[in-house]
């Protein structure tokens, strides 16, 4: 099960510069895991005590993962999964 | 209001220390292209709509993007955003239009050349926040400051940053005529 995971220039560091690679999973807590299994530290930048970073943005096929469950939305094949960095400041 | 503002920082110094070594060997455009010049380059057209954005929203602070060809540093396509904190001290992007905003870009083959933001009470300086959620490695942050003046005619302040782990550098500001064929 195939899962294109769109990564925001930040993290490219832990991809090698890819600016987007496969993982799988059927949830999102599960295709997290995946990556840092490929891609060591990401999750750290990903999730923080147990949930989402306030400042990090994930959407599955274009829809915020907030909306839809949060770490426990379901994923299926072929789905697309976009990393994005919230541009906020004070 | 809820925010780490040490989110985005690189976690060690490890991503530092490898920038400023290929720095040193000169190697670092390569791989992040001519993100370093130290001066925005940005044309009257898009500073007036910058500046004019600032004023409209004040006192809550104003925010948007200037969109250019990847790698190319050219301010180019003016978009403002709407500040969904709708707050005089905080800014943050739409989550559902930040989505459309890198679907677009990404689309066009563009990046965020400028991020911008007002401060409506402060000078144009970034805060600890801006410093601790800047994100776009490769943008020139602009920081426009109302305070003066408000929702008036006026200068503002109007200044621009690197901000790269938690570092920032300012850097000169040259504004160039508006071509008139530039749609």
């Amino acid at each position: 099960m195939a899962i294109e995971v769109r990564i925001p220039t930040i993290l490219r560091t832990y991809t090698d510069g890819a600016k987007a690679v496969e993982a799988e999973g059927a949830t999102l807590t599960a295709l997290i895991d995946d990556l840092e299994g490929n891609h060591p530290g990401i999750k750290e930048r990903l999730i923080d005590n147990g949930d989402l970073r306030r400042f990090v943005n994930v959407y599955i096929n274009d829809e915020d993962v907030r909306f839809i469950g949060g770490l426990d939305a379901e994923l299926a094949d072929g789905d697309q999964v976009v990393v994005l960095p919230a541009v906020a400041g004070g | 209001m809820d925010f780490h503002p040490h989110e985005w920082k690189f976690r060690g110094e490890a991503e530092g220390d490898r920038r400023r070594a290929r720095l040193r060997r000169g190697t670092a455009r390569a791989e992040a292209p001519p993100t370093l010049d130290l001066v925005l380059t940005i044309d009257q057209a898009t500073y007036d709509a910058i500046v004019a954005h600032a004023k409209r929203d004040h006192p809550d602070e104003a925010c948007g993007v200037v969109a250019g060809p990847e790698g190319s540093d050219r301010p180019e396509r003016f978009i403002e955003m709407v500040n969904a904190a709708g707050s005089p001290t905080f800014y943050e992007f739409d989550s559902t239009d930040l989505f459309q905003l890198y679907k677009d870009m990404d689309e066009r083959d563009e990046e965020p050349v400028v991020v911008y933001h007002s401060h409506t009470a402060t000078e144009a300086y970034p805060s600890r926040t801006d410093i601790g959620l800047a994100s776009e490695p490769n943008a020139h942050y602009v920081l426009v400051s109302t305070r003066e003046h408000g929702n008036n005619d006026g200068p503002v302040e109007f200044r621009s940053y690197r901000i790269i782990d938690g570092v920032v550098t300012e850097e000169d500001v040259t504004i160039t005529p508006t071509e008139e064929s530039t749609p």
